[in-house]
Order: C-alpha cells, then sequence, then structure tokens
C-alpha cells in the first residue's frame, strides 16, 4: 500500500555528502480526529523510517503525528561506494513499505 | 593629562556598567524560558544544558495553516575529525505529541540538514536539540504564529 518517491543523484562525488530526499504517501492520521458519524479515527502514523547504504544504516526519523501527512524528508548521506540506498518504514498498523535507489560513486 | 585619565575612567566605567546591565540578558534569556515552557524538552535535557549555537531552526514566522510547515534544521559543521552530530530532536510547546520528531545519524557525515513538513497545533515555541557523539547538546529554537491549528487535539 504505502508507496514513496525518492530522489538521489544519479552521481555522486567520492568522500562528499550527497541529497536525499523522500516522500511517503501516508495519511499521519492524528488519532485525534472522528469520522462523520462521530467515531475516533485510530492513529496511524509512520513511526519509524529508516535508510541504509550498502546494508549500513546511515540515517532514520521516529516520527509523530506531529509530521505532516505525506512525510516529506531531506537529509544528506556521505558517498563512499556505489551502491544501493534502502529505505523502509513502518506505521502504527504494522504497515511496511521500502524503497530501493541507486548511486553512482564517481 | 588629568583630563584625559578622568574622561577614559568615566568612560570605563560606563562600558562595564553597560555590560553588566546587559549580560544576564543576552545569552540566558532564550533557553531558560524554552525549557521551563517545554516539559519533554526539560525531560529530555535532565538538567543538561545545550549550548544555544550553531544550530538553526528555520520555520516560517507566520504559518496560515499548520498542517504543514515547512522545516529546516542546519547543524553547522566542520565536523571531521571531531565530535558529529549522533541525532536531532524536535520538540514542540503545546502539540499534544510534544516529542515530534527524531532523526539519528549512526554514520558521520559532514553536511547535516534535515528538511520536513510538521503539524502544530497552534501557535507555538519549537526547538530542536543535537547530540553529539561527545554528548555535548546544541539546541536552537523558532517561533511560528499559526492561524489555522493542524486538527489535532478534537476540538
Amino acid at each position: 500500500m504505502p508507496d514513496a518517491r525518492i530522489s538521489v543523484p544519479q552521481e555522486a562525488p567520492r568522500g562528499k555528502p550527497f541529497e536525499v530526499r523522500i516522500l511517503i504517501r501516508h495519511p499521519m492520521e492524528t488519532g485525534y480526529r472522528t469520522d462523520d458519524t462521530g467515531k475516533p479515527i485510530p492513529r496511524n502514523v509512520v513511526t519509524m523510517l529508516t535508510c541504509r547504504y550498502n546494508g549500513e544504516t546511515v540515517f532514520s526519523a521516529r516520527l509523530s503525528p506531529g509530521i505532516a501527512a505525506n512525510p516529506y524528508l531531506r537529509f544528506f548521506v556521505t558517498a563512499r561506494e556505489s551502491g544501493e540506498l534502502a529505505f523502509d518504514w513502518v506505521d502504527d498498523r504494522g504497515v511496511r513499505g521500502s524503497e530501493r535507489a541507486t548511486v553512482t560513486v564517481v | 593629562m588629568r583630563i584625559p585619565d578622568r574622561r577614559l575612567s568615566r568612560r570605563r566605567a560606563l562600558l562595564a556598567g553597560g555590560a553588566l546591565a546587559i549580560a544576564p540578558w543576552l545569552p540566558a534569556r532564550a533557553d531558560d524560558r524554552d525549557i521551563a515552557n517545554i516539559a519533554a524538552l526539560a525531560a529530555f535535557l535532565a538538567g543538561r544544558r545545550p549550548r544555544w549555537e550553531r544550530m538553526r531552526l528555520d520555520l516560517p514566522g507566520l504559518a496560515d495553516n499548520g498542517q504543514a510547515v515547512p522545516m529546516k534544521i542546519v547543524v553547522d559543521g566542520p565536523f571531521a575529525p571531531g565530535p558529529y552530530v549522533k541525532a536531532i530532536r524536535l520538540f514542540s510547546q503545546r502539540n499534544p505529541v510534544p516529542e515530534m520528531a527524531t532523526f539519528e545519524f549512526p554514520v558521520a557525515v559532514e553536511r547535516v540538514e534535515v528538511d520536513s513538513r510538521i503539524r502544530l497545533a497552534g501557535t507555538q515555541r519549537i526547538v530542536a536539540v543535537a547530540t553529539m557523539s561527545d554528548e555535548a547538546l546544541f539546541a536552537a529554537g523558532a517561533d511560528v504564529v499559526v492561524t489555522i491549528d493542524a486538527c489535532m487535539d478534537g476540538t
């Protein structure tokens, strides 16, 4: 279900930080809203996102309802070797999502 | 010879008096107020005092809509070969969940910037605290006036 858009540079100079942007499609339901019949809508937010670079965790984020719907993050990772960035996230319902991106280090 | 001496001493006295009057206000104001006003921040700090420098928290001064407010955190380098940023925590003064986010950097990176979009339940102060690999703490705060709250408290 949850999908994401990821933006990393195709090429990154070795040893330098490169920009990573990720936008996950997710309602980030706060748990404080009610539906049309007045029933509370249970909280469901992406609680954890990790970014692994060739298997090593280089960034992680613990999120709360204080992060807007369709959570967006931009951060930097140091270019070491060409390879794969793997993004994994999980929400309050235990639904997991993941996405991959490749980067070539020059 | 006596006239310049007297002028000098009076100037010195005035400068010293002025510095004494301003000194307690300038650096201490923001942090004391923030730590006292945000319980979650006080709990995290547990008596430790961050330095209110080297870090920037960019938020718009006025947000029309609290549902998605662009936020940018920057910690100024250089870091290598010294301590690097291990984690950045974001605290809200008024949101029902005051610990808004924690960003962790298990591997040192020279450029520390995190952008996101946050929800704000009303006009408030937001504080970001960076924990360095040597446990030093840096902090920055920002005030946001919110005209339409994020619908967070069921009201």
